[in-house]
């Protein structure tokens, strides 16, 4: 309070009061970050232990064999995580069209007194749990799916050919298809919601000076919209992929659950998560528990390499 | 047609294209459609006052879901308070503290990690350090299960939404000689309160109907349980047992819980929607 004078620089700075705890506060704040911190850092130390027996006893035979056999011990990985990937993969490759469609529906076509309504419906399809859509997948579109798309597909296939050896199985509705189903609806509404914002970004005169030159809509939005969002759209794809990937409830409802190395997209297979939900509870043995949890671990490890890739493209995409 | 619009093919393409668009949207409101009607069918036969009022039955015999549904919200209300303290005194601190320090980066990162971590994971980990070693499912685990997955998509909203508030206002607040807590208290955090809850309601929202990491911590229970130390039933769980038994009034009993469910949620991510405006294009 005497900051007056020639003395200045050495006087206490005048404080506010209760200033005091204005460390306090900030060391709560700080704290709470490296809780977040800790938090991952706890996550993947826990799942490395806890897997650690299953890598030692296996090496490397871990990623390679399709055996997973809880009555002999013999626990190989690559039938879930091929079951993972190749489940994920088909999701994104249907969901993606259908969510450029309703974004761009959303912010060219829809009448303005509709958008909200429409909007939020899509994003109220993002908010029911997985679950549900579990539920939903197996007692309601299985039978639908089976009868109309897997029989017809699988009395279509040309003897010999790949389409009859991929579309091998029983035609009940669940399998890897079904779930890459289930799965694209789940994350076309996030992907849908993120090219929205995106294509809402993009300045009017971008657009208007294309509509100007004579372009139709499908030219100003293939053209010039689309390769305007370009980086964001990757991350938009990204976040839908870790979305599936991750997914868990719903894929063990309809995938059916079988181990082994997938070779049909509409016979029974397994993911890592569904894997992990099915048998954790009732693991056999501390083996079948650490061999879980080491494919706890690669799943996280693709989802993280996920998530990294896509900050990277990001990354270089905005370097340009 | 005048000579200046575009030629049939650059029409029919347009057309087909924008009918595709039509056709994307119609498929996504009817695959919304189509679940909710199959909720609402299978669940409301079902529904009576002995849902609410029983626990979780034997095969073949009477009961509700009273255990569960009080299980659901014990859990989760403990998981939003302690969700709710750390997530916004962490996005507090990348906000006003960390701006762009290395630090900052670095957290900010792990958040989205957090953020997509899937949910099973999240169960993993939580078994690792309290189921294992205490040697028991409990509540308390899955209430911690349920906070981690709620504290990234807190910090996210918090740390956004206080970006928002403009430097004068922090500003005005100290030169009228309030202390930085207070100003961040009462002046940044009330400010930004609209943001704030509505990501607190998503944050809700999303752990209301994970079951994934309740599967091995939580894990479940008959009977009707208060005490956070036991195994305790909760609605996901009870839905993913029952949905897959071969008991007809387990199955009954779970379309019941599906519906409650999705409509508590869907009520709770309308509500945040209808709290925050839509960005309108210029």
């Amino acid at each position: 309070m005497t900051a007056a004078g020639l003395t200045v620089e050495r006087a206490p700075r005048p404080r506010a009061r209760g200033a005091v705890f204005d460390r306090a506060f900030e060391y709560a704040c700080f704290a709470a970050a490296t809780l977040l911190l800790s938090a991952l850092g706890g996550l993947i130390f826990s799942l490395a232990i806890g897997g650690w027996p299953a890598f030692a006893k296996f090496g490397p035979a871990f990623f390679v064999r399709s055996t997973w056999n809880p009555v002999t011990e013999v626990y190989g990985a690559s039938g879930a995580i091929v079951g993972t990937l190749v489940s994920s993969g088909l999701a994104l490759l249907l969901a993606l069209p259908l969510a450029m469609g309703v974004a761009i529906f959303l912010v060219e076509l829809c009448p303005a007194s509709l958008r909200r309504p429409i909007g939020t419906a899509v994003e109220l399809l993002a908010g029911i749990p997985s679950i549900v859509y579990g539920m939903w997948g197996l007692f309601v579109f299985a039978p639908w799916f089976g009868r109309h798309i897997e029989v017809p597909a699988m009395t279509a296939a040309p003897p010999g050919s790949l389409w009859e050896t991929l579309t091998t199985g029983v035609p009940n509705g669940t399998g890897i298809l079904a779930a890459s189903v289930i799965l694209a609806i789940m994350i076309l509404p996030f992907i849908a919601a993120t090219l929205r914002e995106l294509l809402l970004a993009i300045p009017p005169a971008v657009r208007e000076s294309a509509y100007g030159l004579g372009s139709t809509r499908f030219e100003v939005i293939r053209k010039v919209s689309l390769p305007y969002v370009r980086i964001g759209a990757v991350g938009a794809i990204m976040l839908g992929l870790g979305r599936a990937l991750g997914e868990t409830m719903a894929v063990t409802f309809i995938i059916g659950n079988a181990h082994g190395f997938p070779t049909s997209i509409f016979a029974s297979g397994a993911t890592i998560a569904s894997t992990i939900a099915n048998e954790f509870a009732e693991a056999t043995s501390d083996m079948h528990t650490a061999a879980l949890i080491a494919l706890g671990l690669v799943l996280f490890v693709i989802t993280f390499a996920v998530l990294a890739l896509a900050r990277l493209m990001i990354a270089r995409e905005a370097a340009r | 047609m005048s000579a200046a619009s575009p030629r049939f093919g650059r029409r029919a393409a347009n057309a087909a294209f924008l009918g595709f668009c039509w056709a994307a949207t119609a498929i996504a409101l009817m695959a919304l459609v189509a679940i909710l009607w199959s909720l609402v069918k299978q669940g409301v036969g079902g529904l009576n006052l002995k849902v609410f009022t029983m626990s979780t039955p034997a095969p073949d015999s009477e009961g509700g879901l009273l255990n569960a549904i009080l299980g659901s919200l014990m859990m989760c209300v403990l998981a939003m308070t302690g969700a709710g303290v750390v997530g916004a005194l962490a996005g507090t601190w990348l906000s006003e503290y960390a701006k762009d320090s290395r630090y900052g980066k670095v957290v900010r990162f792990v958040n989205d990690v957090l953020l997509s971590a899937p949910s099973i994971l999240v169960g993993l980990f939580v078994y690792e350090i309290m189921v294992a070693p205490m040697k028991g499912f409990s509540g308390y685990a899955g209430a911690l299960a349920l906070a981690l997955l709620a504290v990234p998509v807190i910090v996210r909203t918090t740390e956004d939404v206080l970006r928002l508030q403009p430097v004068a206002l922090r500003e005005a607040s100290i030169a009228l000689g309030a202390p930085v807590w207070r100003t961040t208290l009462a002046v940044i955090w009330k400010s930004a309160r609209g943001g704030m809850i509505t990501g607190a309601l998503l944050a809700f929202a999303r752990i209301s109907g994970e079951t994934a990491p309740l599967l091995f911590t939580a894990l479940n229970n008959q009977f009707l349980n208060l005490n956070l130390a036991h195994p305790t039933a909760n609605l996901p769980v009870v839905i993913f047992n029952f949905a897959l038994s071969a008991q007809d009034n387990w199955r009954r009993l779970a379309w019941v819980g599906a519906m409650l469910i999705a409509l508590a949620v869907l009520a709770v991510t309308i509500i945040a929607r209808l709290s925050t405006r839509e960005p309108q294009r210029s």
